[in-house]
């Protein structure tokens, strides 16, 4: 009689880590390790969204032609006919003898192409900086939302680079649809501010310029945010273009209204300052994401670097402008690619039908292997619920999500586990009929049965991992519980048991009565 | 408690022709199937939009067919979803505008049908929907190339041929089903396919791997007969695993919940035709390949001899007589 033997000491470790680690997860405590459950179980929020890397190339570009525009003016240059176009700036130097300050300035900008035809440039960025703008507008984008959801209050929102485009965010516990919407605008909201010079030249033309003709004149005409009526025409080339805003604050005015604080950094600050000097009796468009906020005249040059959006917001919004601009601006508009929305009540009723499923399904299993084989499947069954603990345990460990599938795949895991003990009582039976002893018995239905079941093990297990590495979200989460059931199954269904038969070996010889032991007369 | 006597052989092989006709024809409908009605993909490989929503009464769904008959959205087409209160709307088209969706919009159009609460929306863009689609394939495909490897690693190649002939034939047939109940073809049916392949092999394999047991022990030399045995031997076993996880997933199917509905279907008519197959089907593909027993003893005995005389070499070496 071998009691305590090596398999039977190793089955108790698993059921004692089993059980230890389930706990958590059983209890639903606060502290330690637990399932954490999938989006569709506990509701909530998964987009994948595909940002328009071509609009971060784009601004670039447009950055470049703010840049010429500033230091032109800064130095006393004289240029003309600065216009962009998608891939390029140009522009023309009027004053032969200024050319080496052009291309000493040129110099210092990184990833530039310029080629000069006579007087007249044309700029354009090379093709590595084109990659490097469009890797970096994905990365800054994945950063940028990640801070307006972390402003917002979402517990563990979830913000991921998936591919070379595109971003995988997942928001749990959403309660409502209007609480699903406003982080949806907060996401997707450019909060591109841009203060723009009014071309106070033409401004009485607005109403009857083109815009093409308006291209021309290198303006572009924008609409009023409150009035699509209103119309101003600026300058197309910013002042500012936004990425110099530090801070942004909800505070209000003497009507009570709530207005937007910005702060720029220095920088920011130094070209506002030097433009509102210039451009004194001139106005200067508060522009956000292409509407005009307001158009306040300069009465005197602004120094200190911060201004201030008004024009109606609600306190709500504001609120969110302010997150999104304190953020920073997307670099790149973002579109949806995919979306799955599950609120949380449909969750807790997918939970009831699994858990439903799981149970009735377990009981099903669980009687039908006592009464075909009696305490050879009262055995089994001990390993069948160890195996349950156990896959419970390790995705707790692992920080796993249990998703609708996953439920599914622990359902299926029941069902394909017994096999291995079904498998091994088969081959006892058929070597005990055989006239074998009760020892010799067990020991050779377990080699024999060894062999087939690791077969049928590894196969499983290939598909498992290919469902893994070719499957989405909530398949990911199917393969994953069938792949820890599978294996765990070897610890418990094979070594288990089998420790078990050979701690009861000798009383199993002693009591004779094979039908009480293996249903078999 | 006993199902089938262990020492019954029955002759499967004897009539593995009808049983290989009926299944002809069945994997032959549903082909047919397949090329004329289709199967019925759902936006995961298509693209497109669902909407669920949950009434507080009975679901309205000719007063919700009425109204977006007057929207863009006209060709929607509306069910009732697991019950009387629920219903789904599927909607060709996805919406790439993060902040007004389909969902909202849809929020906005069916106000006037009566209190309901919008439960899910799934959007998925043609961009997506064509990388789900090629990864499902490639999961598939992917899978056939792993067994077909593994099995003639661990046995034939007759074996792995046959086996894979019966895993083509269980998806086929359970492909067919899917398409005759017009089930919805999304991830979760996918998975649910790639499961039965698991699982149908899972079958294959352990009566192949009595049949491999049998050509090395038994006495007769005939394949018909070790195959007999050896199915005969596995019976009880491939039922009671069949059975045991038939019953997990009825109650999947019947408590699932309406979500998990098609994935259980698949999966029920996979479980019947795959313990079908590895019964019935798989060994007569053997037979049918000509598997030859004394070809393979030959093999495996000059394997064994060869290791013998390596063996008697090294124990010489050893004793230092060589």
């Amino acid at each position: 009689m071998k009691i305590f033997n090596y398999r039977l000491v190793i089955f108790a470790l698993s059921i004692i880590f089993g059980v230890v680690f389930a706990i958590p997860s059983f209890l639903q405590t606060d502290s330690g390790k637990k399932i954490s459950l999938g989006l569709d179980l506990q509701g909530g929020l998964h987009m994948r969204l595909g940002v328009n890397t071509h609009e971060a190339v784009i601004s670039k570009i447009k950055t470049i032609a703010t840049t010429v525009k500033y230091y032109a003016d800064d130095e006393d240059l004289l240029i003309d006919g600065l216009s962009i176009d998608d891939e390029s700036v140009n522009f023309t130097v009027l004053d032969k003898d200024e050319i080496p300050k052009m291309d000493e300035m040129l110099k210092q900008i990184k990833g530039l192409e310029v080629s000069k035809n006579d007087l007249s440039y044309t700029l354009i960025l090379t093709a590595d900086d084109i990659e490097k703008t469009k890797d970096s507008a994905v990365s800054q984008a994945v950063e940028t939302i990640r801070n307006r959801l972390d402003q917002f209050g979402l517990a563990e929102p979830s913000v991921v680079r998936q591919g070379a485009t595109d971003i995988v965010v997942e928001l749990p516990g959403i309660k409502t649809q209007a609480e699903e919407k406003a982080a949806r605008e907060l996401i997707s909201k450019p909060a591109k501010l841009e203060l723009m010079e009014v071309d106070e030249e033409r401004a009485d033309q607005v109403y009857t310029l083109t815009r093409s003709q308006a291209s021309e004149y290198g303006d572009i005409i924008l609409e009023d945010t409150n009035d699509a009526n209103r119309k101003y025409l600026v300058k197309e080339i910013p002042i500012l273009n936004g990425s110099q805003v530090i801070d942004a604050q909800v505070a209000f005015d003497q009507g009570n209204q709530p207005i937007i604080n910005f702060t720029l950094n220095s920088t920011g600050a130094r070209i506002f300052g030097d433009f509102t000097g210039r451009s004194v009796g001139k106005r200067l468009a508060v522009v956000l994401d292409g509407k005009v906020y307001s158009a306040p005249n300069i009465r005197e040059r602004i120094g200190g670097g911060s201004g201030q959006i008004s024009g109606g917001f609600s306190t709500l919004e504001a609120g969110n402008v302010a997150i999104a601009l304190r953020s920073g601006a997307l670099p790149a508009s973002v579109n949806l690619l995919e979306k799955r929305s599950v609120g949380p009540s449909l969750g807790a009723d997918s939970i009831k039908a699994s858990t439903i499923a799981l149970v009735s399904g377990f009981l099903i299993v669980f009687v039908f292997m006592i009464v075909y084989y009696r305490r050879a499947g009262v055995i089994a069954n001990i390993a069948l619920i160890t195996n349950i603990f156990i896959i419970i345990s390790v995705m707790a460990m692992f920080g796993a999500t249990l998703t609708l599938p996953g439920m599914a795949g622990i359902v299926l895991t029941v069902g394909m586990a017994v096999d291995a003990n079904v498998i091994i009582s088969e081959r006892i039976r058929e070597l005990l009929k055989a006239g074998n002893s009760v020892a010799k018995s067990i020991e050779d239905g377990y080699s024999n049965a060894m062999r087939a079941i690791l077969d049928a093990n590894v196969t499983t297990l290939l598909v498992a991992v290919i469902l893994y590495a070719y499957g989405t979200g909530p398949i990911k989460g199917f393969a994953v519980t069938i792949s820890i059931g599978i294996l765990a199954s070897m610890l418990t269904a094979i070594l288990g048991t089998h420790g078990i038969y050979e701690a009861l070996q000798g009383k199993i010889s002693k009591d004779k009565d094979l039908k009480k032991w293996f249903g078999v007369s | 408690m006993e199902i089938f006597k262990s020492n019954k052989i029955y002759n499967f092989m004897g009539s593995r022709l009808p049983f290989l006709g009926l299944s002809s024809l069945l994997v032959i409908a549903s082909i047919v199937l397949l090329f004329t009605k289709g199967l019925n993909f759902g936006i995961d490989f298509e693209g497109g939009t669902i909407v669920q929503a949950k009434y507080e009464q009975k679901a309205p769904i000719n007063d919700i067919r009425n109204i977006l008959k007057d929207t863009k959205y006209n060709n929607a087409s509306i069910t009732e979803f697991g019950s009387p209160d629920e219903v789904v709307i599927r909607i060709t088209g996805s919406s790439s505008n993060i902040a007004n969706d389909i969902g909202d919009e849809m929020h906005q159009i069916l106000k006037p049908t009566g209190d309901f609460e919008i439960r899910r929306v799934d959007i998925v863009g043609p961009k997506v929907g064509g990388e789900l689609r090629e990864k499902g394939i490639m999961a598939l495909a992917l899978s056939l190339i792993v067994i077909l490897a593994y099995v003639s690693f661990r046995f034939e190649w007759r074996f792995a041929v046959a086996s894979i002939l019966a895993l083509a034939h269980d998806i086929i047939i359970a492909m067919g089903a899917i398409s005759l109940f017009s089930i919805e073809v999304n991830l979760d049916i996918l998975a649910a396919i790639l499961t039965i392949l698991g699982y149908s092999l899972n079958d294959t394999i352990i009566v192949f791997d009595r049949i491999r047991e049998g050509v090395q022990t038994s006495k007769e030399s005939i394949l018909e007969k070790v195959v007999n045995e050896s199915v005969s031997k596995t019976l009880s076993r491939t039922t009671l695993t069949s059975l045991t996880t038939f019953f997990v997933v009825v109650t999947l199917y019947l408590f699932g919940g309406e979500i998990i509905n098609g994935f259980a279907f698949t999966m029920l008519v996979g479980v019947i035709v795959g313990t079908y197959s590895s019964i019935f089907i798989a060994a007569s593909f053997l037979v049918q390949l000509k598997f030859s027993i004394d070809d393979f003893r030959t093999k495996e005995a000059n394997k064994l001899k060869r290791q013998k005389e390596k063996d008697k070499m090294r124990a010489m070496y050893e004793q230092g007589t060589m």
